[in-house]
């Protein structure tokens, strides 16, 4: 465990990795990634949440649909209201954030090409008994945000929002220093994007923890304590310790 | 307001806690919406799952069994999972329901909240979208027309073929089941079909924008007129308390809740979580009649809702609560909702 001068802890990665904690960055004592443009790809249950919860945080909220933007311009009026709908393209072109929620079965319909250089949230699960069994996943022991991001070869990949129901991203939203504060667990291989996308949690109402490179992930895949939980920091700290999920 | 229930069977348990039989499921099941129909309950929903403790697998048998048992209740699918079926074939069965019953009978077709059917009926889950729109369109055409025509990806095309019989008021109420996902309110606003939507846990109130959002898609759509309305499906339980309500429904939701959990990787059940769920503005109507028509009536004031039906029969209740309760919500709850939504004007 790494407790900052600030108070700030930050979890122990299993021991093949633990090399690897060395650079984590004290994010959290940042005020500001500079994000103002959120766009959020999807807009079904998860989708709709997450650009709700980025709107009320003050962000620039993009929603795009698998079509035409006026296919979903009512639909973001009535249940976004204050989001732009726009095509995947031009949601993408100049935000500084990219939510993929979308059903993980149809991620490779998503455009890697689009999300080059961006950071992209990968809030997608595989969860065979609700969506069934996808070969790309059934078949792979890398964690599912590590063949997300095989695909989005060139996006800097962050899974987290993953973890958190629908429903609670809105219901369990509170200010920084809220006591009991509900925390999420972030995992990406590149560091400092997962320090920007710890800032964006921050002003969504969370506080996070990094749990280490993308296959860390797994330790908050559906059916884990954390996936089915609700943690303030320092027991989401302890979840991870305790449930330590070997890279590979 | 239409008040009702629905089932997907709930098989009995012995004291050990095993499963009885699933054949003991079906007959108690039947046997409820018989009692519900002579308590004057307005509608009744059965299925679809296909699992040993949830056995209602085949709605359109159930429903014709009980269109010939029953008098004035209407009776429909929760939901009958299209995807996986035919769908001239899921017309016929309702429609000789329909037939039976004297034009009482209606489809909610829906997607299903679980998986099963596709290996039971051999379809491949890569094909989730375009299965369930094909054939709702399929469905909408064989509902309007006696003769059909039709091609897709999905089944064999239809060349100019009857389909009969023919529902006794010219055609089925066909209503789309959906969980709350905005783009599925479009569709149905978009194909002017009532929708039901199945409330299963948070803040039932947050549904009001998904019920704005499918009005007004439909009236963009240019589809106005009585079939655009909206229901509403939900967990709970009426008895003659609250706190009867609370201690007769809590041991099958933590039964439900537990073997699901398994299945899908839920927690634990929350006991904390059940009571929030069961109170003001939970989405479980469970309590006695003033407290379930309150928020019935509580819930019409954001969504204006037709329809308000309850999924009683979880985890092994036992069949004379699971009566009692569609009683209670027939003689008891639907007078109070009356006169409630009367006062509110």
């Amino acid at each position: 465990m790494v407790t900052y001068s600030n108070g700030i802890t930050c979890c122990s990665p299993p021991p093949s990795s633990r090399h690897r904690l060395g650079y984590v960055s004290t994010s959290e004592s940042r005020q500001d990634s500079g994000f103002r443009t959120i766009a959020v790809l999807g807009v079904g249950r998860v989708g709709s949440a997450v650009a709700r919860t980025a709107l009320a945080a003050g962000y620039e909220v993009r929603v795009a649909g698998s079509g035409a933007a006026e296919d979903i311009a009512l639909l973001a009026e009535i249940v976004i209201p204050g989001a732009r709908p726009m095509t995947v393209v031009d949601a993408v072109r100049d935000a500084d954030l990219v939510v993929v929620a979308v059903p993980l079965s149809k991620y490779r319909s998503v455009d890697a090409s689009a999300l080059a250089g961006k950071v992209v949230i990968d809030a997608m699960n595989y969860w065979p008994p609700i969506d069934g069994q996808i070969p790309d996943f059934e078949n792979d022991i890398a964690s599912t945000s590590e063949v997300v991001r095989r695909h989005l070869s060139e996006a800097r990949v962050v899974k987290t929002l993953n973890h958190i129901g629908y429903h609670e991203l809105e219901d369990d939203a509170a200010p920084s220093g809220t006591t009991g504060r509900r925390a999420l667990a972030v995992a990406s291989d590149d560091e400092a994007a997962a320090a920007d996308v710890r800032v964006v949690l921050d002003r969504f109402g969370f506080d996070s923890l990094y749990a280490g490179p993308l296959a860390a992930g797994r330790a908050f895949e559906p059916g884990t304590v954390i996936f089915n939980g609700s943690f303030p920091r320092d027991e989401l700290l302890r979840e991870l310790e305790l449930h330590p999920h070997p890279t590979h | 307001m239409e008040l009702g229930a629905y089932s997907f069977g709930d098989t009995q348990l012995n004291p050990d806690g095993s499963l009885r039989s699933t054949a003991e499921a079906v007959k108690n099941l039947f046997d409820a919406i018989v009692h519900a129909d002579s308590t004057g309950l307005d509608y009744f929903a059965v299925g679809e799952h296909h699992t040993l403790e949830m056995p209602a697998s085949s709605p359109g048998a159930m429903i014709a069994a009980a269109a010939g048992a029953t008098k004035q209740i209407r009776l429909g699918s929760g939901v009958s999972v299209i995807s996986t079926d035919d769908p001239v074939r899921i017309f016929q069965q309702f429609a000789t329901a329909d037939a039976v019953s004297g034009g009482r009978v209606e489809i909610t077709a829906g997607r299903g909240s679980s998986v099963e059917s596709y290996p039971l009926f051999g379809y491949n889950l890569r094909d989730y979208e375009q299965l369930f729109e094909e054939k709702l369109e399929l469905l909408m055409r064989v509902n309007e027309h006696e003769q059909v025509t039709w091609s897709g990806t999905t089944r064999a095309a239809l060349k100019d073929l009857t389909v009969v019989p023919r529902p006794v008021n010219g055609s089925l109420p066909l209503w789309v089941g959906t969980g709350g996902s905005a783009p599925s309110s479009v569709r149905a606003g978009r194909l002017g079909l009532p929708i039901s939507y199945g409330i299963l846990g948070g803040a039932p109130h947050r549904f009001s924008a998904l019920s704005d959002l499918y009005r007004r898609t439909a009236q963009q759509a240019g589809h106005t007129g009585p079939n655009i309305k909206v229901s509403v499906a939900a967990l709970g339980l009426v008895a003659p308390t609250k706190d009867e309500a609370l201690e007769r429904f809590y041991p099958g939701w933590r039964n439900m809740h537990t073997q699901m959990g398994k299945l899908r990787g839920w927690p634990a059940p929350d006991d904390n979580a059940y009571l929030a769920q069961a109170h003001a503005p939970g989405a479980y109507y469970v309590g006695d009649p003033d407290d379930v028509a309150q928020r019935i009536v509580q819930l019409h004031g954001h969504m204006g809702h037709v329809r308000h039906f309850l999924q009683m029969d979880i985890g092994g209740l036992p069949q004379e609560h699971f009566l009692e309760s569609l009683e209670l919500l027939a003689t008891e709850v639907k007078p109070r909702v009356e006169r409630l939504l009367a006062i509110e004007g």
